[in-house]
């Protein structure tokens, strides 16, 4: 138990960032709504035209908001990445455990491969949004 | 185009009190969420219908439940509370939540399309087929609230409390976030009852 006080320098809260968060949220948000679209149209095969529209829109934004990540100086890289991969662990194990529900219920094919494809953006995007609204009011020293 | 700004001008300033270092993520907690992730996983493989169903109603109901607790009772609470009260009652409650929420939305998520195939309500012409989509766009909408914006605050207002100098400003905002969207979640849960009682009474 220590004693500490509670208001922070300014300086390491109050500069703008690069919309990585809300890249990655719209990236997670186009991903939901393909499950939604794939899902609502089990047992049969969905429109996979519009799914896969929505998985390449998708995969543009997370790379983005990666791309601009990587460009950010005086971050917090340090809890970035502690941050970033528990998150990782946990959202791999949800997105297997949907992976193998997908693969128990017969889903194969393009539609696998799709589905496949969104899991791995929502297990990146998650983690990317909680570890980079972290980081972002972390000390980069 | 930046996201918001936090600039700590008008930042509270209250007393310093003691505090214990928070843990993020409460280890103990994990042998118990590895359970779940292995019921979950042994009810889907075997297609063991009571795993299923005990798996999707407990995770169910614990995500409804708590999800309307903080957000229409917990969350307006917390808002009327000074900064160091909130800070104090989040050290201890978010790291639960941390721990908690993951795992009963797994457990209702996973299970709950298994047991919607098993009872035929994802066949175009059930006619409980219709409910059923407006419950995946309710949890689509639930998802993406609590993973992009809910979870995100929860986790930095932990690690800003973990600092030596916390910045009351900042913890102030991450936490009306979490009211809002909690109690966004909680009107949304409300919806997932009616869905749910209606889909379980045809």
């Amino acid at each position: 138990m220590s004693t500490r006080g509670v208001s922070a320098p300014a300086h390491e809260v109050d500069r703008p960032f690069p919309p990585i968060g809300y890249l990655a949220t719209a990236a997670l948000g186009l991903v939901v709504v393909g499950g939604i679209l794939l899902a609502s149209y089990a047992p049969r095969v969905a429109p996979l035209g519009f799914a896969t529209g929505l998985l390449i829109v998708a995969a543009i934004l997370l790379v983005t908001a990666g791309v601009l990540l990587a460009r950010l100086k005086d971050f917090a890289w340090g809890t970035f990445s502690t941050v970033f991969k528990w998150a990782l662990l946990a959202y791999v194990i949800t997105s297997g455990m949907i992976e193998f529900a997908f693969v128990h219920d017969h889903t194969r094919g393009s539609s696998l491969v799709i589905v496949t494809f969104m899991l791995v953006i929502f297990a990146l995007s998650v983690p990317t949004i909680i570890a980079f609204t972290t980081a972002r009011y972390a000390d980069p020293r | 185009m930046s996201e918001e700004t936090v600039v700590d001008v008008a930042a509270p300033h209250f007393t310093p009190f003691d505090r214990p270092k928070i843990q993020v993520v409460p280890l103990r907690g994990l042998p118990i969420v590895g359970l779940a992730v292995i019921f979950v996983a042994l009810s889907i493989g075997f297609n063991w219908q009571w795993g299923l169903v005990f798996n999707h109603v407990v995770g169910g109901g614990l995500w409804t439940g708590i999800d309307l607790f903080v957000g229409l009772v917990i969350g307006p609470i917390l808002g009327r509370l000074s900064i160091p009260a909130r800070a104090e009652f989040s050290a201890r409650f978010m790291p639960k939540m941390v721990i908690i929420m993951p795992t009963v939305v797994m457990m209702t998520l996973a299970t709950g399309f298994q047991v919607a195939r098993a009872q035929g309500n994802l066949l175009a012409s059930s006619p409980n087929h219709v409910w059923l989509i407006v419950s995946f766009c309710v949890v689509g909408v639930m998802a993406t609230v609590a993973l992009g914006i809910l979870e995100p605050a929860n986790i930095a207002v932990l690690y800003e409390m973990n600092k030596p100098i916390p910045n009351g400003q900042l913890i102030h905002q991450l936490m009306q976030r979490f009211v809002y969207t909690s109690g966004i979640l909680g009107i949304m849960q409300v919806a997932t009852l009616i869905i749910m009682t209606r889909l379980g009474s045809r």
